[in-house]
């Protein structure tokens, strides 16, 4: 009970600064020496209650009330007594249900895989999905495709889970009454008439970004039916600044693909084409590609300069923290150092501060012209974006490094004045029909514009969506939407390559797709997607080859030679004078008042812009640098949290953190958020995550977090200022992952410079944990013959994209726990991403590591089991056995590597129909009182052992791949028989730079790690971080 | 003071303690007799089925194949239980109008399935997989017993863990050669160990170390 805090404790640790006092952080730093890496501000502040909570593996597993001996002996003697009448019962008999007439390719008990693809805020990625006797179990990324090449983002490893989500829209309603399709049909019928006699006056569609050239077709011939109807496109977290910035350099909408396997310097100016940004999966593959120590030149070195800290700025060589309005005059002063006419080459006052960096960076990128990178983020405004087209034109890097070609998406729009003329007509009553395809304005549209009134104008509204959300609630007629796996569709990736998107199941709950639904207001309503998308297909492939062609798309995921062709741009005449006067919207953010807090808008990093809100892998899915779950935050800086009074407590478990409530008021709309201290935030700026705050999200995402929506209008979409925040003296507990499991300020994560590396890589990574020798101990060993899996993890590679731990919980059954079991420390993931800082809190280098079970050759959890429940396999593998798992939890106990996950509750859900197809058949559905943990994925290994003997042949290295490592956009993760020297993973465990986690402990861990290698610039080297 | 105890009490304690130890010894091995009999592990008990299904007939009498019902056993883990379509094949020319398979009939024309009552049931913790033994030269019979002599099927094996690790501790005293695993009277010809220990390593059998891990069967 110790680890409870009393209040007097609380006052006590406040007080004296006990929890974080930033002064004595500074001079603790200035003490220490070498890298010292830290994983969260009140260890850095080497907080005592920290070390006390940290050293506990279960504190809060003792029951807040404890009751007395009777009760408890009580209930052991009714445990015992109903596990022994359990146990006497025989299994249930079960039925076998074979096909009346088999499919011709289902071999029962093998999957099959069948490529598709996902469409994501205008784009897509290309997925392989799993299907079990016909139900998806389990996404992977489609090798041919270019925006997957085989890896996928947690958004595609989740899609799963929704398309199975118990929560979504079931069936079509009018008013609240449940209706059939044909009803729907009849009463449009009239409507219809009417409005193609007004020639469509007063019908509006709206949907969300539209790159399927199936639906651009079908919009275009809606469009010629009703030529008074418009079509509006709004998408939240839409590239808006990137259009705007395309149309402001080139007076035309283009795209920009990145080439980062072609660059040796990439500056990124609040991009984060390591994270956020739409197109990651193949930027982090070609990046982490060249982060490889075997060949010097193709070393890439990152630059970021950004508000809120990301993946990419945690990747980065060099890494500048700014507030949001000067990363604009930090990009005008840089292009007047690279040749970008027309600019001031004066340093304005809050850019002379970092001049040497400045300088350091435009001479690199001036050194590599023709190949190097300048990207400008999404929230950066026009004119920002405007500029790195401008610096990469100017130092011929367009056509090498950057392409540009046509938009991907199907008809570009400024989707803000899109919205915002909609609405007005709205207001003004011009609208009397509006049909919304997807979508959730009620909920995501700028709150200025107040859709949810709007709406009330309009006499007819028809909202399609796969839940019935907000919007929904405020529409008359809902029609349920299909999932993408259940829908026949195309849509376009990134680089513009077309895949055809087919159905792995039929629509669970009769959903329809957007194509379904305007070839109902164009006269077809019982026209299926499949009759539509092949229509369209046949016309494009002509009617001689389509088969042959059509087969091929579907088989390949892709459709050859649809990739859009690079297109030459040119600054448009006038370009200057343009930059100079940007349109309002754009000069607001970049003109604020110095003195106020300005306010940075970003989508959530694991439920994006809040339409994964109830997807529970997603909302249980530690965010990627502050790993809180199951909410958002508005994060500020160390010193702004000072300024304003606001602290961080970390409590009792070390996993929950109570944090000050604020009033964030912004152009005259509050919210009341908890505020995370966040190390590496600039000074004078609060960030906040859109998403959260859901009134109708489903069981899952309804209530959680705040909703940052309610301050985000037209003229600050992204970026704004004059933020005023006031402390309520309230306090939030926050459930963050960040201090579970720490490891005590050990060696954990190594890393050196490239440069060093390259002159001694022993040197460059010594350390002097004491390393015993193999047979220091009383335990006999083991010796493989065969088999000897073993795993290695680059983390010069990673970067943190938690890509690899939903792979490993939909492959695993991995259940959800919720909130309240996370602010216990219970979270099941067998797979973590540990985040760490170095240095400076005001702006820390970051570095990711994964960690999996660490299969100890000497595992410490196995000695201790009383009934033999976790076992060593004669191939290596520490096997856990649920069936003899008595729930002892001594294992857990005893790993040094925190890894092992008890089933304190019964998580996993048996109840749920519409769950159960969702489960791998592979992998048993564990129950309460079970430990578990990462297995290597033995059921991959045991399948690829079983073909591999068939054929009377051993299983070649990179046939078994892990969930995690298939996941892996940056192929960090390499898994394969360390008893064959020629595998992979056996050349990654001999490079100089390998090394295992606490082997003082003499536990010789199978999963190995290489040392992260860093590039910084020579210049900068004493300067800014590393 | 007169004794509480007559001194035949003596002898009583005597056998009463000698008599516990084997009381106990049989408690125990009773529960034990019981968890390995039919009446937990249900083997040897015939299954009622929806249709009056006779092994007996159709491998027996009839010489059918295994693999002509259970078509996925040499390449998946579950060795399949045939479609009503494969029922049809031959029951459209044979016996079609005979009421015994009026549920067969019934379920093609209405396209329902037919729910056949499981015989062999693993806990759902444990992963076998059919083909892999097959292809190693386990033979149908070494499992399923004499099906050809089955007129409604039985499960003939305890599937207890035990007996699993019979024959996963010392495969040659089961394997025959890949050509008569779908024979159900084969029988070894001379020394039958020596012929097991040949195809155990003409087979590339596993080492029992791996066989017996704990992952080759639970995960």
């Amino acid at each position: 009970m110790d680890d409870h805090p009393t209040k007097r404790d609380r006052a006590r640790a406040a007080s004296k600064g006990e929890i974080f006092d930033l002064p004595r952080v500074r001079a603790r730093l200035g003490g220490l020496r070498g890298r010292q890496y830290w994983r969260c501000l009140e260890e850095l502040a080497d907080n005592p209650s920290f070390w006390r909570h940290a050293a506990r593996e279960f504190p809060s597993s003792a029951p807040p009330d404890a009751f007395s001996r009777r009760d408890f002996l009580r209930l052991m003697g009714a445990s015992l007594a109903l596990a022994g009448l359990g146990a006497c019962a025989r299994r249930p008999a079960e039925k076998i249900v074979p096909y009346v007439r088999a499919p011709e390719e289902i071999v029962p008990g093998k999957p099959l895989f069948y490529a598709t693809a996902m469409p994501l805020n205008g784009g897509a990625i290309g997925v392989l999905a799993e299907s079990h006797m016909g139900r998806p179990t389990k996404i992977e990324g489609n090798p041919a495709h270019p925006s997957s090449l085989g890896a996928t983002d947690i958004f595609a490893q989740a899609s799963v889970l929704t398309l199975y989500d118990p929560d979504r829209s079931q069936t079509l309603s009018y008013r609240g009454h449940i209706r059939p399709w044909s009803a729907f049909v009849s009463e449009l019928a009239p409507v219809l008439q009417e409005k193609r006699k007004k020639k469509g006056q007063g019908l509006r569609i709206l949907s969300e970004t539209v790159n399927s050239p199936t639906l651009a077709q079908q919009m275009g011939a809606l469009l010629a039916a009703y030529p008074g109807a418009r079509w509006h496109q709004y998408e939240p977290a839409s590239r808006h600044n990137g259009r705007a910035g395309s149309l402001l350099a080139f007076g035309e909408y283009v795209d920009a693909r990145y080439r980062f396997d072609q660059a040796q310097v990439v500056l990124a100016l609040d991009a984060d084409p390591l994270g956020a940004d739409p197109g990651s999966v193949r930027y982090i593959r070609d990046f982490a590609r060249r982060r490889r120590p075997h060949d010097e030149a193709a070393f890439i070195r990152l630059y970021a300069v950004e508000c809120s800290p990301s993946n990419t700025g945690a990747a980065a060589d060099h890494r500048l923290p700014l507030a949001p309005s000067q990363i604009e005059l930090f990009a005008r002063a840089l292009a007047s150092r690279l040749g970008v006419g027309g600019m001031e080459p004066q340093l304005p006052p809050p850019i002379e501060r970092y001049r040497d960096w400045l300088e350091a960076v435009a001479r690199d990128l001036k050194a590599h012209a023709g190949k190097s990178i300048v990207m400008a983020g999404e929230r950066q405004p026009a004119t920002v974006h405007a500029l790195a087209h401008a610096i990469n034109l100017a130092l011929g890097n367009s056509g090498r490094t950057v392409i540009y070609t046509a938009p991907v998406e199907a008809r570009p729009v400024d989707q803000i004045e899109s919205l915002s003329a909609l609405v007005g007509d709205m207001r003004a009553g011009n609208v009397d029909c509006l049909v919304m395809l997807g979508g959730n304005p009620v909920y995501n549209a700028p709150a200025d514009l107040n859709f949810a009134e709007a709406l009330s104008k309009v006499p007819l509204t028809i909202h399609l969506s796969l839940y019935h959300n907000e919007t929904s609630y405020l529409c008359q007629w809902h029609i349920p939407e299909a999932h993408y796996l259940e829908s026949w569709s195309d849509c376009r990736a990134e680089d513009g390559t077309v895949s055809i998107i087919q159905p792995l199941i039929a629509p669970l709950y009769g959903g329809k797709t957007a194509h379904e639904v305007v070839a109902a207001l164009t006269g077809s309503p019982n026209r299926s997607s499949y009759e539509i998308v092949r229509e369209y297909w046949r016309a494009r492939f002509g009617a001689a080859r389509f088969e042959t062609l059509w087969e091929r798309a579907l088989h390949d995921g892709i459709v050859e030679g649809s990739a859009l062709a690079p297109k030459p741009v040119r600054l448009v005449s006038g370009f200057k004078s343009r930059l100079s006067s940007p349109p309002p919207r754009q000069r607001e953010a970049a003109n604020p008042n110095p003195e106020a807090l300005e306010i940075v808008f970003a989508p959530d990093p694991t439920i994006g812009d809040g339409r994964f809100a109830n997807n529970g892998w997603l909302q249980e899915l530690p965010k990627p640098l502050t790993k809180l779950t199951w909410e958002n935050a508005a994060l500020v800086s160390p010193a702004t949290a000072e300024r304003l009074g606001l602290k961080n407590d970390l409590l009792f478990s070390g996993r929950t953190v109570s944090v000050d409530l604020v009033e964030i008021a912004h152009q005259g709309r509050s919210v009341r958020a908890p505020v995370w201290i966040m190390p590496g935030h600039p000074d004078g700026a609060i960030t906040v995550h859109l998403g959260y705050g859901r009134t109708r999200a489903g069981r899952v995402g309804t209530g959680n977090g705040f909703d940052a929506y309610r301050l985000r209008t037209t003229s600050s979409l992204w970026l704004g200022s004059g933020v005023e925040i006031g402390k309520t003296g309230q306090k939030h507990l926050l459930a963050s992952t960040q201090t579970h499991f720490t490891m005590a300020g050990r060696d954990l994560v190594r890393a050196a410079s490239f440069a060093a590396y390259r002159r001694d890589p022993h040197l460059a990574l010594a350390h002097q944990a004491h390393e015993p020798k193999q047979d220091e101990s009383l335990y006999p060993g083991f010796r493989y013959d065969g088999y000897a899996w073993g795993m290695a993890i680059d983390l010069s590679a990673c970067v943190g994209c938690n890509a690899c731990v939903v792979a490993c919980q939909a492959e695993n059954n991995i259940p959800v726990v919720g909130k309240e079991q996370v602010l216990r420390g219970r979270e099941m993931h067998w797979l973590r991403v540990d985040r760490y800082y170095q240095g400076d809190p005001e702006n820390p280098a970051t570095s990711f590591q994964p960690v999996p079970c660490m299969h100890c050759e000497n595992a410490p959890c196995e000695v201790v089991c009383p009934v033999a429940a976790t076992a060593h396999s004669a191939e290596g593998l520490n096997d856990m056995v649920y069936n003899r798992c008595v729930g002892t939890r001594y294992c857990s106990n005893n790993c040094p590597y925190k890894v092992r996950r008890f089933n304190f509750l019964q998580y996993a859900d048996w109840e749920t129909p519409s769950l159960k197809p969702l489960r791998n058949p592979d992998v048993t559905v564990r129950s309460r009182g079970v430990m578990e943990k990462c297995t290597y994925c033995v059921q991959r290994i045991n399948h690829a052992k079983i073909e591999a003997q068939k054929q009377g042949r051993k299983v070649r290295d990179g046939e078994i791949q892990t969930a995690c490592q298939q996941a892996c956009p940056a192929e960090a993760i390499v898994f394969g028989d360390i008893n064959d020297p020629g595998s992979k993973v056996s050349s990654m465990k001999a490079e100089p730079r390998n090394y295992g986690i606490l082997t003082e402990l003499n536990t010789r861990p199978r999963t190995t790690y290489l040392a992260r290698l860093t590039h910084p610039n020579p210049e900068l080297q004493s300067g800014a971080k590393k | 003071m007169a004794q509480i105890f007559h001194p035949s009490t003596n002898t009583i304690s005597k056998v009463s303690l000698f008599a516990g130890v084997f009381l106990l010894a049989a408690f125990f091995s009773s529960l034990a007799a019981i968890y390995r009999s039919p009446y937990v592990t249900q083997a040897e008990v015939v299954r009622e089925q929806p249709v009056q299904f006779s092994h007996k007939h159709h491998v027996g009498d009839d010489g059918i194949d295994c693999r002509y019902c259970h078509t996925s056993v040499e390449e998946s883990a579950f060795a399949g239980i045939p479609p009503t379509k494969t029922c049809m094949n031959c029951h459209s020319q044979i016996w079609s109008d005979s009421p015994t398979l009026a549920p067969v009939r019934q379920s093609l024309d209405a396209g329902t399935p037919i729910a056949w009552n499981r015989v062999h049931n693993l806990p759902d913790f444990v992963y076998f997989d059919h083909s892999i033994h097959v292809n190693k030269g386990v033979g149908c019979v070494t499992c399923h017993g004499r099906v050809d002599r089955m007129p409604l099927t039985w499960q003939q094996q305890s599937l207890l863990m035990e007996w699993c690790l019979e024959c996963h501790r010392q495969p040659e005293r089961y394997v025959r050669p890949r050509a008569e695993v779908f024979n159900m009277d084969w029988q070894p010809p001379g020394d039958a160990l020596a012929l097991g220990r040949k195809l155990v390593r003409e087979y590339e059998i596993q080492s029992p170390a791996v066989l017996t891990s704990c992952s080759t069967c639970h995960r």
